[in-house]
């Protein structure tokens, strides 16, 4: 082994729960975290709408009540965040995005999620199909509380949670992945926290 | 919007420490020695790795709290008594002692000398540390940008930086300091939580189109984001940065979790 901190133990507890923990993550246990850059948006649910545009045969526009009204699911998931915390057994409920993308047709291989604020996020769309990933509206059975994202939030759990985009209005096909808000500032392109691709190059 | 990519691959790296002296109470600031260290931005922060004998690792940001001009990387970490790693940097290392780490990290929150648009900075306790480095950032490179500081911090002695400070607000900028908890006899700065009208009162007016940057802990963070856009600052002149919430923290019982 290479380095060794002098004098450094660590949290006893902290090593037993590791084989659940992606590396250099650890367990946040009871709380909550809130990470955003900017101001957390209010949008009011008449106004909100979400859209999918980009490379598709017709462009899917769904208003709060549209997307109310289709089918939801409760996963509960691991989350974990690149500033190093994980939270086990999350809980949410929201739409699939295999129920989004079927309505539109594609021959696209990425997606850029935009969201209120200006915040973007790419993903391949690979990652966000076959029971990947939702547009969730509520955590641990209470509607979505806006410093958490809500009224409705991208949920991508296998990926560090900056990909779980807040406040996310719609998404945007391509066939270019191209770098959304984090992924431009030096950020892993991809961020698969079990090969802890934190940054760039990673 | 500044968009300085790392596109770089950030290696873990040693750093040897020349200096940890007491900064305030259970405040300490690190003053590391990096060889091939090729400078930073202020507001960027570093990953620092502590690594147990047994290969066990734990991992912490910690923003940069000196300017690229000093001859060291600085930073300035608060002790949390039942934290893993804070207590380690505080009280555990020594001059001469080896840190790993890697950075810089982060292209958003940071800010430009080039810049000479009005500059607010508005920190919660130990979110003081990215400030800093821009503070003395503005000095050595001889900035024109006015600057404001709005800084809450508990007690006198909980003040990071002050001597720092007040060479600040002797050159021209804006100090502003909040004692939230309790005053010194003739205290002269602001008495209590930052509110709505203290924000409007103290920030730069939206008029100047001021560059925002709000850092520390995220109930502080969260409500003077708030208070600013309800001034009518737009969201996008806002920067974030969140230390995470202390309180918000901590663990159900400290018992880890084996259910999968
Ligand atoms: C971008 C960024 C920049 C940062 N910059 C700075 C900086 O400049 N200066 C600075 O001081 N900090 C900074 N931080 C915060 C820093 O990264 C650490 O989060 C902080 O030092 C606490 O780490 P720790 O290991 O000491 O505490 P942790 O071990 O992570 O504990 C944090 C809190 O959780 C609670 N807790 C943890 N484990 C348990 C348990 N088993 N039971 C009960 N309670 C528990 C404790 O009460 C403790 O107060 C920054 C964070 C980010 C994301």
């Amino acid at each position: 082994m290479g380095f060794v901190s002098r004098g450094f133990v660590g949290r006893p507890e902290a090593r037993e729960g590791t084989v659940l923990l992606p590396p250099g993550q650890y367990d946040i246990g009871g709380g909550f975290p809130v990470l955003s850059a900017g101001p957390t948006p209010r949008t009011a649910l008449d106004d909100w709408d979400f859209t999918i545009s980009g490379e598709v045969d017709a462009p899917d526009r769904l208003t709060w009540q549209e997307f109310q009204d289709l089918p939801h699911e409760e996963v509960t998931v691991d989350i974990h965040c690149v500033t190093k915390w994980s939270k086990f057994d999350t809980t949410w409920s929201g739409v699939s995005l295999d129920t989004l993308l079927d309505r539109v047709e594609t021959s696209a291989d990425y997606l850029l999620a935009f969201c209120d604020g200006g915040y973007t996020t790419n993903l391949p769309l690979e990652d966000v199909t076959g029971g990947r990933a939702w547009i969730v509206d509520q955590y641990d059975g209470e509607p979505l509380e806006a410093q958490h994202g809500g009224p409705a939030r991208l949920l991508v759990p296998h990926l560090y949670f900056w990909k779980s985009a807040k406040w996310v209005r719609g998404l945007r096909l391509s066939s270019v992945d191209e770098p959304g808000f984090w992924e431009s500032l030096g950020y892993h392109i991809y961020g698969d926290p079990w090969r802890e691709q934190r940054y760039a190059g990673d | 919007m500044a968009r300085t990519a790392i596109r770089r691959r950030l290696t873990w790296r040693l750093a040897t420490v020349a200096a940890n002296a007491s900064e305030a109470r259970a405040v300490h600031r690190l003053s590391l020695r990096i060889d091939g260290w090729d400078g930073h931005l202020p507001g960027q922060h570093v990953d620092v790795r502590l690594t147990a004998p047994d290969g066990y690792q734990a991992q912490r940001s910690y923003s940069i709290a000196s300017a690229p001009e000093s001859p060291t990387v600085d930073l300035v970490v608060q002790r949390l008594d039942d934290g893993e790693v804070s207590p380690y940097l505080t009280d555990g290392l020594r001059p001469g002692d080896q840190l790993e780490l890697r950075g810089p990290i982060g292209g958003y929150f940071v800010w430009h000398a080039e810049l000479d648009s009005p500059l607010q900075l508005v920190a919660g306790g130990s979110g003081v540390a990215p400030f800093l480095a821009m503070l003395d950032h503005h000095a050595a490179a001889a900035s024109g940008a006015p600057v404001r500081l709005l800084y809450s911090a508990r007690t006198l002695d909980d003040v990071i930086g002050h001597p720092r400070l007040e060479r600040h607000a002797e050159r021209g900028i804006g100090v502003t300091i909040a004692l939230t908890r309790d005053q010194p006899p003739g205290w002269t700065g602001l008495s209590g939580r930052l509110t709505p009208q203290i924000i409007r009162e103290r920030v730069w007016p939206v008029d100047r189109r001021p560059s925002v940057f709000v850092c520390g802990a995220t109930t502080f963070v969260e409500a003077v984001a708030d208070s600013l856009v309800e001034a009518g600052h737009p969201a996008a002149a806002i920067r974030i940065e969140r230390f995470g919430d202390v309180r918000g923290a901590r663990r159900d019982s400290g018992v880890p979790t084996t259910r999968r």
